[in-house]
């Protein structure tokens, strides 16, 4: 066992630590990182203007083939840069980029690759996703957005939900249903376009009043039959290679350990009846048990890279990784808050709130995470049927 | 990274794994709990002739020149298996004979340690039952026939089968509690020794150790004189560390065959398993494992690379403990009321689970320590 990594990955670690010590110095005042992008005009332009840094790098396309425009590495190199931006809160990747590309790279045909690759590497596109609907969330293959065939073109109609990032997307990626009379996994296609008439966006905002999702409704939206990713009636395993692409998900665990470090800080900085947080036994405890869960989280992060650079089956080791970091954050926040007492409650615009309200707001979020993209629950699920083997019903 | 084990722990693994299902089941298990010894002298002479208690022991003394990492390996399946012997008590007290012995004692103990010949039991914590320097009050002071020691020791392991124990104790009461340790092997046949069995939860074999003008020669003072803490403190890392992998190895035993159990169980006409509330106690209980694996193995790895982990360490002992504690605990309510019962063998691992929480330090004791290291 040897937990060492090569030189060439300290080299990319080291390399894009100091890029993003020094991108996360330009960020908004009260930046709280990830999805704070796409909530505000500001937000957004910064993160517009660290992703072509990043592009200009080569760092957008680390796994690709170099024939497309990547540098050929592996999940480590990935894990590594995606544990480093989410430390530093540097939104280096556009929101969906991989699913996109993970789909496209797998089952796209050479056309799709040369048409639809270079422009993402030089992160032209931002993709809004179009997975979820009213009625399929968990069961997702539920879903009754239906794409029908018109000469050259597909006619979809539905409507989709969670629609994240739409308002500041100018492309979507759309499962629909194309064969209502096969299998629910398999009668969906996975669709890629420009966004154009026919689809309207609603905001839907979040209990925190930020704006990240959005409904949306698709009326006659036509697409090229050019613009289907993988064969038809086969979407269901397009998304999933998106889905598969990062499995050890390190990214919630290394942003986590950075917002317990600002909640360390501060116990440090503030006096509670003459003494200080910190010194207090009991949020000692508290705090250095966070400390063990947050290396626990990227340590398994790591061995989930680990199995699935050696091209292992990890559907149960990424579930675990997932729900344990999602919980964790939320168990942060919410502890945070009460080690703040009032002051927790405070939201960014007081200038009583410490820490500009971050973490009454990271509360809120946190609480949107165990539940996109998979439920706790069905995490759970998924360890007990895919990792151990337990009966379905 | 590297995250498998080597070719040679694998087979370590395996063999450990035959040797011990086969000749260390759980009525063994059962029976040694009840024996005031606890312990098979022959099943302890085919342990050492496959090489075990040589395992970290360099070549030229006879052992194998393993890593602690194989240690690791080996220990996970003797917790795995609820091995009782005095095979923990002595690895743990080879190491500062490795790391501080003169040439002489390595020559005198490793050999026979190696040969299985030689059994070892760590007399360090007191009344006081604290890891901290302060509370070693047992003292050794200069003799005409080398030392005296004097003083009470309690939670020795492996007391009445150890032929030597490492006493730490006290040679100097003015200078800070960390500088006046020294570390001794003290013949278990000296004169003055009293030992008193300590029944336990586990009922592993502990005993007060009682040293009443017991006489040590002075070649038997291990390193220098008054410069013992370091090495004892070196001691406990590898001793939690160590200790962990025996959790691993039993937690890993509870999820495995509570998933199987799971599987069988028909209640309400479906097997147990089916229903949700089973699967995510499962799911949790794996997740947590594995979660706690990574801390402790990492920390192995730091403690064989020599590189600095006092806080690795601590975490790994925090977070094993409990997660050790918890996996039983949800074992026995999965197993249901048999899972309660002295016949049922996950009880073997609940109590075991409940004796090692504060061994080598409690999660609060190591929590805090993990405090220190952040500098709050």
């Amino acid at each position: 066992m040897d937990f060492k990594f090569t030189p060439e990955q300290e080299a990319l670690r080291e390399e894009s630590t100091e890029f993003c010590g020094e991108e996360a110095k330009r960020a908004p005042e009260g930046w709280i990182g990830g999805l704070a992008a796409e909530e505000t005009d500001e937000g957004w332009a910064y993160h517009r203007s660290v992703v072509e840094k990043v592009a200009a790098k080569g760092w957008l396309c680390l796994p690709w083939p170099e024939e497309y425009g990547g540098q050929g590495h592996g999940p480590i190199e990935q894990l590594i840069f995606n544990e480093v931006t989410a430390y530093y809160r540097v939104p280096a990747i556009p929101m969906h980029f991989m699913t996109v590309a993970a789909g496209i790279l797998m089952y796209g045909t050479e056309g799709q690759k040369k048409e639809w690759l270079p422009k993402m590497a030089r992160a032209e596109i931002n993709w809004a996703e179009g997975l979820s609907e009213p009625n399929a969330g968990s069961d997702l293959a539920a879903l009754t957005t239906t794409a029908v065939a018109d000469g050259d073109d597909y006619v979809i109609n539905g409507q989709k939900v969670w629609t994240s990032g739409a308002h500041r997307a100018d492309h979507i990626f759309i499962l629909a249903r194309t064969d209502p009379n096969l299998p629910r996994h398999r009668g969906l296609t996975f669709f890629i376009n420009r966004i154009g008439p026919g689809i309207e966006f609603r905001p839907l905002i979040f209990m925190n009043r930020s704006h990240l999702y959005n409904e949306t409704f698709i009326d006659d939206f036509r697409v090229s039959r050019r613009n289907i990713i993988g064969k038809l009636n086969q979407g269901w395993y397009v998304m999933m290679a998106g889905r598969n692409f990062a499995r050890a998900n390190v990214s919630v665990a290394a942003g986590g350990k950075r917002d317990l470090e600002d909640l360390i800080k501060y116990c440090k900085q503030t006096q509670e009846g003459g003494e200080f947080l910190a010194k207090k036994p009991l949020i000692r405890q508290r705090l250095a048990d966070f400390a063990i869960d947050y290396e626990a989280a990227l340590k398994f992060a790591y061995y989930v890279c680990w199995l699935q650079s050696k091209g292992k089956d990890v559907a149960a080791e990424a579930a675990a990784c997932g729900y344990y970091a999602n919980e964790l954050n939320l168990r942060l926040a919410n502890t945070a808050m009460e080690i703040m007492g009032l002051y927790g409650t405070l939201k960014g615009g007081s200038k009583w709130a410490p820490l500009y309200g971050k973490f009454q707001d990271l509360s809120q979020w946190s609480s949107g995470f165990t539940i996109a993209g998979g439920t706790t629950e069905i995490r759970k699920n998924v360890i007990a049927w895919t990792g151990l083997g337990l009966p379905r019903d | 990274m590297n995250l498998d084990l080597t070719e040679e722990q694998e087979m370590l693994r395996r063999t450990a794994r035959d040797f011990l299902a086969k000749e260390f089941p759980k009525t063994l298990v059962r029976e040694m709990e009840e024996d005031p010894i606890g312990f098979r002298a022959d099943i302890w002479k085919k342990m050492a002739e496959l090489g075990w208690m040589g395992l970290i022991i360099p070549e030229e003394y006879d052992g194998s020149m393993g890593s602690f990492m194989d240690l690791l390996v080996l220990l996970e399946e003797m917790g795995r298996a609820c091995l009782v012997s005095p095979f923990f008590s002595t690895a743990i007290c080879t190491f500062p004979i490795l790391d501080s012995g003169s040439e002489e004692q390595k020559r005198g103990f490793l050999p026979r340690i190696a040969a299985g010949e030689e059994i070892l039991a760590l007399a360090l914590t007191e009344p006081a039952a604290t890891y901290a320097a302060a509370g070693i009050t047992t003292k050794a002071r200069e003799d005409k026939k080398g030392c005296l020691i004097n003083g009470t020791k309690l939670f020795v392991h492996d007391a009445q089968t150890a032929q030597h124990f490492l006493c730490i104790a006290r040679t100097n009461f003015w200078s800070p509690p960390e500088e006046g340790i020294t570390l001794f092997l003290v013949d278990a046949k000296s004169h003055g020794i009293r030992i008193t069995p300590l029944p336990t939860i586990a009922d592993d074999k502990q005993s007060e150790v009682l040293f009443d003008d017991v006489v040590v020669p002075g070649e038997n003072m291990l390193g220098r004189l008054n410069g013992g803490w370091p090495v004892v403190r070196r001691l406990l890392e590898r001793a939690s560390v160590a200790k962990c992998a025996e959790m691993i190895g039993g937690t890993d035993w509870t999820v495995e065959n509570c998933v199987a159990y799971a599987k069988e169980r028909v209640q309400f006409g479906k097997p147990i398993g089916s229903f949700g509330i089973i699967q995510h106690y499962l799911a949790e209980m794996w997740t947590e494992l594995g979660h706690a694996r990574g801390l402790v193995y990492y920390a192995g790895w730091l403690l064989d690379q020599g590189f600095p982990c006092a806080r690795e360490v601590a975490m790994a002992k925090a977070r094993m403990s409990e997660v050790y504690r918890h996996c039983t605990r949800m074992g026995v309510q999965i197993f249901g009321g048999i899972g309660t019962t002295r016949e049922h063998d996950m009880g073997l691992y609940y109590r075991r689970a409940r004796q090692v929480l504060s061994l080598f330090g409690s999660p609060d004791f190591w929590r805090e320590k993990v405090a220190l290291e952040m500098r709050l």
